[in-house]
């Protein structure tokens, strides 16, 4: 069997609204008006970016203080391919940038020419034309003695910004699933016996949840079954396959000692019951999917 | 003190893409290797503790899920860390030392091959000033890299690092080759990365048993932001290998580099002098998996033991360049 056949790409993706705090709303007001501040710490040292306690010391900081805009690059390296997520769309380069007045190092990109590009070099911020209180306010920096211009933007002080995270994935069924997939395909539901308990699992896994031993006994079981509980949906939500109302029930297969979660339909969701007898209505084509059950019927 | 011992360690063999056994198999499957080794069964078990992330594996409650693996009965107490399995090790070590149990069942799964792992890294830095830059962390170890060159270091350092692991894994390498590959960001080249994989270990902890000893296990941190650190330094691995008892007398070092310039980092850190040999079949750098390289460390460094060696260590990193470290000295019991 070709497992790769159930591979398939996944995506996670979500915002976050994060709230900033006292020190880092500071920080992002300032951004936005085109200003970069840093948080003074212990022994007098300027944290940039400000942080509200000292790393060093887990003092509070005190109060904070207009840093740069000028700054040295203390390490560098070199993008020659920007990705997707780079903030630049040509070749640049990722520097830690001592801030004039600053006792740390911000990270940030640099729009210079690789040669160009060394420890020591002097750096200021070029400005987004739209700013909104992030680290993206400065677009990147760049040699010092470029004409800066920072378009006037303000308003209220930032408080929070959004922070969207996405991450791709490539998942795989494994190789039991995969076996359940490849009969389903077939018009089958096989599951698999556990050799201690003796239960049949469908859909099957590869270890008993219980006994923690390997299952590795196909066992072919029925299409009909038996509803042991329902729960009517009657609101709607992202992403739901069916419109409301509907009825999930898990539906004790013949021959199967654990139920599955499924759809049942083809009847009024008010005539669902306990102990009803449904079987399996299929999609056609079949695809690798328990979608492609479309859901359980009442037995005539 | 409670003297805990290392009595059973088991990994599903790294590679670069298993897709022969989901988490669960693999836990399952370790599980029962580890205990095997230490001629216990599941009902000797007393606490069970995991490492894994949710990230890593692309879906919500993995770790809950992993549970199937070491059985439902009998009912044990259970918990899970969101980081590499060593550091559910140090918590079960900790629940050692209470005293209320005397067997602890320790595990880790991850996978390299689900995801752009730097893509999962990038969400560990701070999510207001560095993650929305969508530096990636290639970059950052060069920014790191490039720091280690200014106080002194080269890129033949960093080259002599890589074919040491390479070499000490069986593969025949020459540092003029590595030193003739393209820069993918500059001071690094791609085999400056350790190589990525997918496993599942475990462990079996226990209390005055008769395997290799923990003598010491101790972690520590250092500040988030890189910006706020001395790049070429570790502190908080140093804190930790003191705190763990120190590497005097160490014969084999086990360590955790995600990259070959901070194994340079590390030997200062951790003051390991020249006679000690580490990485002897190239360690994390030829078999990195997130999750559970930490913990198939510790694994490895009592293998060291079991197979003669009087006392090794193994070192574990997380977060941001070698921002969180923890050191586990053992010694034959």
């Amino acid at each position: 069997m070709d497992r790769s056949r159930f591979v398939a790409p996944f995506v996670l993706q979500y915002s976050y609204k994060r709230s900033l705090g006292p020190v880092l709303s500071q920080f992002a007001t300032a951004l936005r008006d085109g200003r970069i501040l840093g948080a003074v710490g212990s022994e007098g040292r300027v944290l940039v970016p400000p942080v509200e306690a000292d790393p060093a010391t887990g003092a509070s900081v005190g109060r904070l203080v207009e840093v740069g805009p000028a700054g040295t690059v203390m390490s560098w390296t070199w993008v020659e391919e920007p990705g997707d997520t780079d903030p630049l769309d040509r070749p640049f380069g990722w520097a830690a940038i001592q801030l004039d007045g600053a006792s740390t190092q911000l990270l940030h990109a640099v729009d210079v020419a690789r040669d160009a590009l060394k420890v020591g070099l002097r750096v200021q911020p070029r400005w987004s034309d739209e700013r909104s209180g992030t680290i993206l306010d400065i677009a990147c920096f760049e040699a010092v003695g470029a004409t800066v211009v920072i378009h006037p933007s303000e308003g209220e002080p930032v408080t929070c910004f959004e922070a969207p995270t996405r991450i791709g994935y490539t998942v795989f069924a494994g190789a039991v699933t995969a076996d359940f997939l490849e009969a389903l395909c077939e018009g089958r539901l096989v599951g698999r016996r556990c050799p201690g308990c003796q239960k049949v699992y469908v859909p099957p896994r590869g270890s008993c949840p219980t006994c923690a031993l390997a299952m590795e006994e196909p066992v072919e079981v029925a299409q009909v079954g038996t509803v042991t509980a329902f729960s009517v949906v009657r609101i709607p939500f992202e992403g739901q396959r069916l419109e409301p109302p509907y009825a999930c029930a898990h539906v004790l297969l013949d021959g199967a000692d654990v139920p599955l979660l499924h759809i049942v339909g083809g009847c009024e969701v008010d005539d669902v019951e306990v102990g009803m007898r449904v079987e399996a209505v299929w999609a056609d084509p079949i695809e690798p999917t328990l979608a492609s059950i479309h859901f359980f019927r009442p037995v005539a | 003190m409670r003297r805990v011992t290392i009595e059973g360690f088991a990994e599903i063999p790294p590679v670069d893409r298993d897709l022969d056994h989901d988490e669960v198999e693999g836990v399952r499957i370790t599980t029962a290797g580890a205990l095997e080794q230490a001629g216990l069964g599941r009902d000797d078990v007393d606490f069970v503790c995991s490492g894994s992330c949710d990230y890593v594996m692309g879906r919500p409650f993995s770790f809950a899920m992993a549970v199937d693996g070491i059985g439902a009965w009998p009912p044990k107490a259970e918990s899970h860390v969101e980081m590499d399995g060593a550091w559910a090790l140090y918590e079960a070590w900790v629940a050692l030392q209470c005293g209320d149990i005397d067997v602890a069942l320790v595990y880790a799964f991850g996978r390299s091959s689900l995801c752009d792992v730097g893509e999962v890294e990038r969400m560990v830095l701070d999510p207001y000033t560095l993650a929305p830059l969508g530096i990636d962390s290639l970059s950052l170890a060069a920014l790191q890299a490039r720091s280690l060159m200014e106080a002194g270091a080269s890129e033949r350092d960093f080259a002599n690092v890589v074919a040491r692991n390479l070499r000490a894994a069986g593969e025949a390498v020459d540092v003029q080759t590595l030193l003739a590959a393209p820069l993918v960001r500059d001071p690094l080249r791609a085999h400056d990365g350790a190589r990525r994989t997918d496993s599942t270990a475990a462990i079996v902890l226990r209390a005055d048993g008769v395997g290799p000893a923990i003598t010491g296990i101790a972690h520590a941190v250092d500040a988030h932001h890189p910006g706020m650190r001395d790049l070429t330094r570790a502190p908080s691995a140093a804190a930790a290998c003191a705190a763990a008892g120190g590497t005097r007398g160490v014969e084999i070092a086990e360590l955790h580099t995600p990259y070959a310039h901070q194994d340079l980092i590390l030997r200062r850190a951790l003051d390991l002098s020249e006679a000690v040999q580490i990485n002897p079949t190239g360690g994390s750098f030829v078999a990195d998996t997130p999750m559970v390289t930490g913990l198939a460390r510790i694994g490895a460094a009592a293998r060291a033991v079991r197979e003669g060696a009087g006392k090794a260590l193994a070192h574990v990193t997380a977060g941001p360049l070698l921002q969180q470290n923890l050191v586990c000295v053992l010694e034959a019991s």
